[in-house]
């Protein structure tokens, strides 16, 4: 019997290898990059756990998921109660199953990776999540008590559907409110087709519905009703913000509103949010040239310049002031790069983009850097390298250099503290200067990641819990009501 | 999805509509626009909101069809839906007694004038409107704006109708008439917001215009729209649509707005039902263009 295994007859099975499309093949289609692991796989992988009697990979996972606890479940052969495990934390498995870093959480801290390598728990984590999608009809949390007060969700991206789910679990009345036409915010705009399936992320939000949460689309708070009038006319007893930081930074060089120059976000709007990459059948237009250069190197460089790749450009460059172990981005993400052809140049920083003349691009002139004494980041500070200019043939740019929240949420709520950076200010509980609103992922870190914004939405419904619990008043009267 | 509560076509290829967007309509204040998709494989546009009627929960509309999503929107009747509706976006424009103002519509720029022109004149303002077309048959919304305004004056690129001329002639005769005026706003095409510009710069007198960039999300995420005022970078959707017009690089604004010609042509095509992406080889486009 495979349970009655010895932790060093464990130790010595290899950690097994996700099935994943070859380079070369994917590199021409939009299909998910890598297919994680079959049932063989798996049944394998579940046995290099050795249930630490203290396990640090709980610890590790920024939403606390009972890691041994759901693997124990997959040796028994449960993967559906294995999947109700994980979601008494986390509600969205299929989406961190592929998108969290585990490389620097849960399986950084799993001792097994200290003589061989890591238990694999995130491709478990997506096997039991997948397996649930297909096999169950699993309807969410009995709730004990429905509660009568109403939580508004500002945003629908990582950070709102978990404090949704979270909240509705407890038996609130739950209401999302989004700007764009469709939820899932940067799990839908800004992480590309190949490496979270919008099929899969529509699931993901069915479940988070089928807790009895409301998602209106196409209504932005602070233009279409504001962060007061939620509370004030409305009839939301408490508010949560997680509106990310969807506002792209220039770099304020010359050239850079020439057409062919494009903010990450915006390409991979078009090309994710509005279908572009299937143009002409879906109707908003991808422009991608023949030689096409990505400046940065986080996960959003990573996902604009392998999605220009799959677009059909002959040369993808990816161009970044530091080196590349300076990279932000995961390591999966700058491997998976390479594998499919883009070329990096690193210790490069553009200094001006060229015009042609038909206004388009035609270059962009770089230098190259070399790396001086460490910076605030703790990072080695790019240095420019004099004399070294030199011009970079290439007739599209897209600037991944990071970032910022949108402005329209503090400018139309009266008494909400920010920061310099523009980020909402908030304390250990994800208060706001605000009463009764609460602040979550990239809206309040900045630029941070899927997992650390579902863990913001995660403490936000503990302490929206909190917070009702003490206020416990009645609902207020609805004078406009929400819409239906 | 937001209802057509009715349709009107207000001169060849200018459609106006009527529908219901509640929560837009509550809000809405003169210069703000919706961002709306007709259908699930349609893009996002911006329109700006020409009225509103908050009790009725409705808004107006007004659209040129210029290239596919445009075509598709006229092609909508009372009764269909629109899948997308969202807003109001944008900034107010901001409203006092200034004193004599002119709004200058050119085209179907008259559309997103008018809520302006309709608020400075509940306001207190005199009201001078200069509306420009390039024929007769496109000349919009006479009535509703001869009703508010204190002067009113229509100008043709051929003379068919009211004084033969650009609307900076117009203009020039108004000041030359009465001299004193306190603002202006011109919303057209760009070409025509340039000129008024350029003709009130050296008068010193203070220019409006509302920018037309292609925008996607509307709400200031992915930098589409961005515009040069004054050497600055501005998002037109979060910080505009408005700006002084003084201050605006306008041959950018033009020459970004070209950027995807060639593929607004293609989608154009492929909905008229030409091949898309193929030369006609069969001789019954030039037959159809003779």
């Amino acid at each position: 019997m495979p349970n009655t295994l010895k932790p060093s007859e464990r130790m010595k099975i290899p950690r097994q290898v996700p099935i994943d499309q070859e380079a070369e093949v994917r590199k021409h289609n939009f299909e998910e990059v890598s297919f994680g692991f079959d049932e063989s796989l798996v049944s394998q992988e579940m046995l290099r756990c050795i249930d630490c009697k203290e396990p640090f990979c709980v610890a590790g996972c920024p939403v606390g998921i009972d890691i041994p606890g759901f693997i124990k479940l997959i040796v028994e052969k449960d993967y559906l109660g294995a999947a109700k495990k994980i979601k008494e934390k986390n509600y969205l498995p299929a989406i961190t199953g592929r998108v969290c870093p585990q490389e620097t959480q849960c399986e950084a801290v799993c001792p097994i990776g200290r003589k061989h390598q890591p238990v694999a728990i995130g491709k478990l984590e997506r096997f039991v999540a997948d397996y649930e999608r297909m096999h169950s009809s699993f309807n969410g949390f009995a709730v004990d008590e429905k509660r009568k007060e109403n939580v508004a969700i500002v945003g629908s991206g990582p950070a709102g559907l978990t404090c949704a789910a979270e909240l509705a679990k407890l038996g609130y009345n739950v209401t999302i409110f989004e700007a764009l036409h469709a939820a899932g915010g940067v799990l839908r705009y800004g992480i590309p087709e190949f490496r979270l399936p919008k099929s899969i992320l529509d699931s993901e939000i069915e479940n988070v519905k089928n807790l009895g949460v409301k998602i209106i689309t196409n209504f932005v708070i602070g233009r279409t009703a504001t962060v007061d009038e939620l509370m004030d006319e409305m009839g939301f007893n408490a508010v949560f913000l997680g509106t990310g930081a969807g506002t792209p930074t220039f770099l304020g060089i010359p050239g850079e509103n020439l057409p062919g120059v494009f903010s990450a976000s915006e390409f991979l709007t078009r090309v994710n949010f509005m279908n572009g990459y299937k143009f002409p059948e879906f109707d908003t237009p991808v422009k991608i040239g023949r030689r096409i250069a990505v400046i940065g190197g986080g996960n959003t460089a990573m996902d604009a310049v392998r999605t220009a790749n799959r677009l059909g450009t002959e040369k993808a460059y990816l161009v970044y002031r530091r080196g590349r172990q300076e990279m932000p981005a995961r390591e999966e993400e700058v491997l998976h790069a390479e594998e499919e052809g883009v070329e990096f140049h690193v210790l490069t920083n553009p200094v001006r983009i060229i015009a042609g003349d038909n206004k388009w691009v035609k270059g962009m002139e770089c230098v190259k850097m070399q790396l001086g004494e460490p910076d605030e980041s703790g990072r080695r500070k790019p240095v420019v390298i004099p004399g070294s200019n030199y011009i970079m043939d290439v007739d599209t740019v897209i600037l991944a250099i990071g970032q910022r929240p949108n402005p329209i949420l503090q400018a139309t709520t009266p008494g909400l503290d920010m920061s310099r950076r523009g980020t909402v200010v908030v304390d250990e509980k994800c208060r706001t200067s605000r009463e009764g609103v609460f602040a979550g992922g990239d809206l309040s870190r900045g630029g941070a990641t899927v997992i650390l914004a579902m863990e913001d939405g995660q403490r936000s419904a503990a302490a929206i819990h909190d917070y009702l619990k003490v206020k416990d008043e009645k609902p207020k009267v609805k004078e406009i009501g929400a819409p239906a | 999805m937001f209802e057509i509560l009715s349709k009107e076509i207000l001169a060849q290829s200018i459609t106006k509509f009527v529908v219901r967007a509640p929560y837009v309509a509550r809000k809405h204040k003169a210069g703000n626009f919706v961002i709306l998709r007709v259908n699930d494989h349609g893009e996002r546009i911006p329109l700006t909101i020409v009225d509103s009627d908050p009790g009725e929960g409705t808004i107006t509309i007004i659209a040129q069809t210029i290239g596919k999503t445009t075509k598709l929107l006229s092609l909508q009747v009372k009764g269909d839906f629109l899948l997308d509706v969202a807003g109001p976006l944008g900034n107010p424009t901001p409203i006092h007694d200034y004193g004599t103002v002119v709004c200058i519509g050119g085209g179907v720029g008259t559309a997103e004038v008018y809520p302006i022109a309709k608020a400075l004149k509940a306001a207190g303002n005199k009201l001078v409107t200069i509306v420009g077309a390039r024929t007769k048959d496109l000349v919009i919304l006479e009535n509703e704006l001869r009703e508010i305004s204190d002067e009113f004056v229509v100008t043709t690129d051929d003379g068919s109708y009211g004084m033969k001329g650009l609307v900076t002639n117009a203009l020039g005769n108004f000041l030359k008439k009465s001299g004193s005026v306190q603002g202006v706003y011109a919303i057209g095409p760009i070409i025509m917001m340039k000129a008024v510009s350029d003709f009130t710069k050296p008068l010193g007198l203070k220019t409006f215009v509302s920018l037309n960039p292609i925008m996607m999300d509307g709400t200031g995420m992915c930098g589409a729209c961005r515009v040069s005022i004054g050497g600055e970078t501005k998002f037109a959707c979060v910080d505009g649509p408005e700006f002084d017009g003084h201050l605006v690089d306008f041959e950018e604004l033009m020459t970004r707005n070209r950027s995807y010609m060639d593929l607004e042509k293609v989608s154009l095509e492929r909905f008229n039902g030409e091949p898309a992406g193929h030369e006609c080889r069969t001789g019954a486009k030039e037959a159809a263009n003779a």
